[in-house]
């Protein structure tokens, strides 16, 4: 990989959104913590549709956690409704959420989350083991992901062994191997120094321009500005939804 | 999600963590060694007795006073209350039995306090066996002579002082001597040396050869029949004839004793077959007991299994929910832990089976029986083990697989 070029001079193309991969109607999320109440959704509507780069901000306490495990399928809202690819997820079971999060969902967190005793190629490895794949199939299609992040020639490493740039790679790499619908990078960046950070944000706009769709999660304007699309909530609603080209 | 995958990360955590893994390993361990232990020890002391080691030589039945284990506390009594079998019983039994059966051992021991030998200085220790017999000693109790002569019918008729010594008597009293013909002070009184018993070497813990033999004649004249009870020994010629005389035995026995036709046998029976299901019955008691103690055992390792699964549940928190925002659905989790605890269980396990195969096998070789596998018994440990892998293993997996995985990630 190249060092990323400053995003601003970048020409940037813009492709056509497809098919709705996720439908979230009016969305609320109550918390119990001691006696009291949290509200940490108050009725949000959103779409998402393939091949789209989405980013979603908000101050902390904004509800933009929420709905990031909301969209990850690892929370299910308290009332309103989410379809997922046209699937109602709002009524599905735990092991339903957990096939979905393996086969449709990509998860990038910002403490990279590797299991630190497997190698990169394990780690990359684990969707595809819960997937039930082959480990001859397994050990390929790990291989082909972590060599298009650009880390071939790391496969044998161990998450301390490399650097963060590396490891959030190796996350990212772990998050595409099962060709999932959507990734979602929840501050992807938020653990690295701003060259390094930048050189994720550049790997996402590979990533994006290669078919994936990307729904970033961040409270930083420069990381929101790379996507195509700003979604920003102020205490659990949507307070605004814009594009950019 | 396959099962070899499931099992490989069960090991590879469990690498992870040698040390603490052996430790909880110990404790199944331990509680499986002792009942392979014990368990292998009784089965090749039982295998052995059943292969042919005979307590009385072959087609032997025997008449006695007390039963061979001395009878239970309670029916002790009834024994108590018994009239010693006389030498004189035993010669009217001899001739009853005349043209049926020509091996009939008489003999009688100093129960109380043994027998210890002096010559020139040297003793032996005390407590040999010490008793008085006839001539067919030798075949009735499978000994042979290895120097010098048996006793003959006329020792025993003339009731000489002569006296027939095993081989430890012979190494304590005789080291670089000839023993034949030298007279030994044997408790209270003097005797002859005319013969020496070969080596038996030992016998279910006991030496067969600190033993030492006079006529039974000079042994009551010597010590009294006050609480000496002959017991007789009665060889068969073969075994096709073994039931039919011992039946006859019986009634010559009755009449030896004048029993009338309504009163029981006041003498217990005893043959091979009767004294090998004694053994078995107080191997059972033996197996039995160490069954209780190794399940109590095995019970608290697998206390200390829980435990370590819990701590290692709480301390893999975060890889949990890894694992389940990946797609890992509960039951892959709940496996991959039950998985943890059965490996450390069935580890612990095969090195206890091995452990108490080994040491069981000791036993029973300083007892003078034959090595063997307990294959049941191997199995059955690997069984139980199983089962308390899961056992105790459950409860921690299934908190595992409950996990929130939004909690779990944020788990620090």
């Amino acid at each position: 990989m190249s060092p990323a070029p400053s995003t601003s001079a970048a020409p940037r193309a813009t492709r056509a959104p497809g098919a709705t991969v996720i439908e979230i109607d009016g969305v609320t999320k109550l918390y119990k913590m001691g006696a009291e109440t949290v509200h940490a959704l108050r009725g949000v509507s959103l779409n998402v549709r393939r091949n789209e780069y989405l980013a979603i901000m908000g101050p902390s306490g904004s509800g933009k956690s929420t709905l990031m495990n909301m969209l990850g399928c690892l929370d299910t809202p308290t009332s309103g409704r989410y379809f997922f690819g046209g699937k109602n997820v709002s009524t599905m079971t735990d092991d339903e959420l957990a096939d979905i999060r393996n086969r449709e969902i990509g998860f990038v967190f910002q403490t990279f989350n590797l299991l630190p005793r497997s190698t990169a190629l394990a780690n990359v490895e684990l969707p595809l083991v819960y997937a039930g794949l082959g480990s001859t199939a397994r050990r390929e299609k790990a291989g082909l992901t972590l060599a298009n992040v650009g880390l071939g020639d790391r496969m044998g490493h161990k998450p301390n062994e490399l650097s963060g740039g590396q490891r959030q790679r190796v996350a990212i790499a772990r998050a595409l191997v099962n060709n999932p619908s959507i990734l979602l990078a929840d501050e992807p960046t938020g653990n690295l120094d701003s060259r390094t950070g930048e050189e994720i944000m550049q790997l996402l706009e590979e990533l994006y321009a290669q078919g994936n769709t990307i729904i970033v999660v961040t409270h930083e304007e420069d990381i929101a500005r790379h996507a195509r699309r700003i979604v920003r909530l102020r205490d659990g609603l949507i307070e605004s939804d814009v594009s950019q080209a | 999600m396959r099962p070899a995958e499931i099992i490989r990360m069960a090991l590879g955590s469990l690498g992870a963590n040698k040390l603490r893994s052996a430790l909880t390993m110990l404790g199944i361990t331990i509680g499986v060694f002792s009942v392979i232990g014990v368990m292998t020890a009784v089965s090749a002391l039982r295998g052995s007795i059943e292969q042919g080691i005979s307590f009385l030589g072959s087609n032997i039945f025997q008449f006695a006073k007390w039963p061979i284990n001395g009878g239970s506390p309670q029916g002790r009594r009834k024994y108590e209350l018994r009239r010693d079998i006389t030498l004189e019983q035993g010669l009217r039994f001899m001739r009853l039995m005349e043209g049926s059966a020509d091996i009939i051992c008489l003999k009688t021991f100093e129960q109380r306090r043994g027998g210890q030998a002096f010559y020139n200085g040297r003793k032996t220790p005390p407590g040999l066996t010490f008793g008085g017999t006839n001539e067919h000693f030798l075949s009735a109790n499978q000994f042979s002579i290895d120097l010098g002569r048996n006793l003959t019918p006329d020792d025993v008729d003339l009731a000489r002082p002569v006296i027939l010594i095993g081989a430890d008597v012979r190494k304590r009293l005789f080291p670089s001597e000839d023993p034949i013909s030298k007279v030994i002070k044997f408790n209270d009184h003097t005797y002859t040396v005319v013969g020496v018993f070969a080596e038996k070497g030992n016998q279910f813990g006991r030496s067969g050869d600190s033993i030492a033999m006079v006529p039974i004649t000079r042994f009551l004249n010597d010590y009294g029949v006050e609480g000496h009870t002959v017991n007789i020994a009665t060889q068969a010629p073969n075994q096709t004839v073994y039931n039919a005389l011992m039946d006859r035995a019986i009634t010559a026995m009755r009449i030896a004793r004048g029993l009338a036709p309504e009163q029981e046998n006041d003498f217990e029976i005893y043959s091979n077959d009767s004294i090998i299901s004694i053994f078995a019955s107080v191997a059972d008691v033996v197996a039995a007991g160490s069954f209780v103690i190794s399940g109590i055992a095995l019970l608290a390792a697998g206390v200390g299994i829980m435990n370590i699964m819990l701590v290692s549940v709480t301390e893999r928190t975060k890889e949990i929910g890894i694992r389940k925002s990946l797609g890992a659905r509960r039951k892959s989790i709940l496996t991959q832990f039950l998985l943890e605890a059965v490996a450390i269980s069935l580890a612990g396990g095969l090195l206890g089976i091995l452990l108490g195969v080994v040491g069981g096998n000791a036993i029973a070789m300083l007892l003078k029986a034959g090595a063997i596998f307990p294959w049941q018994w191997a199995f059955i440990g690997l069984v139980v083990c199983s089962g308390i892998g899961v056992g105790f293993g459950f409860y921690p997996a299934w908190k595992a697989a409950r996990l929130d995985p939004i909690e779990a990630l944020r788990f620090e």
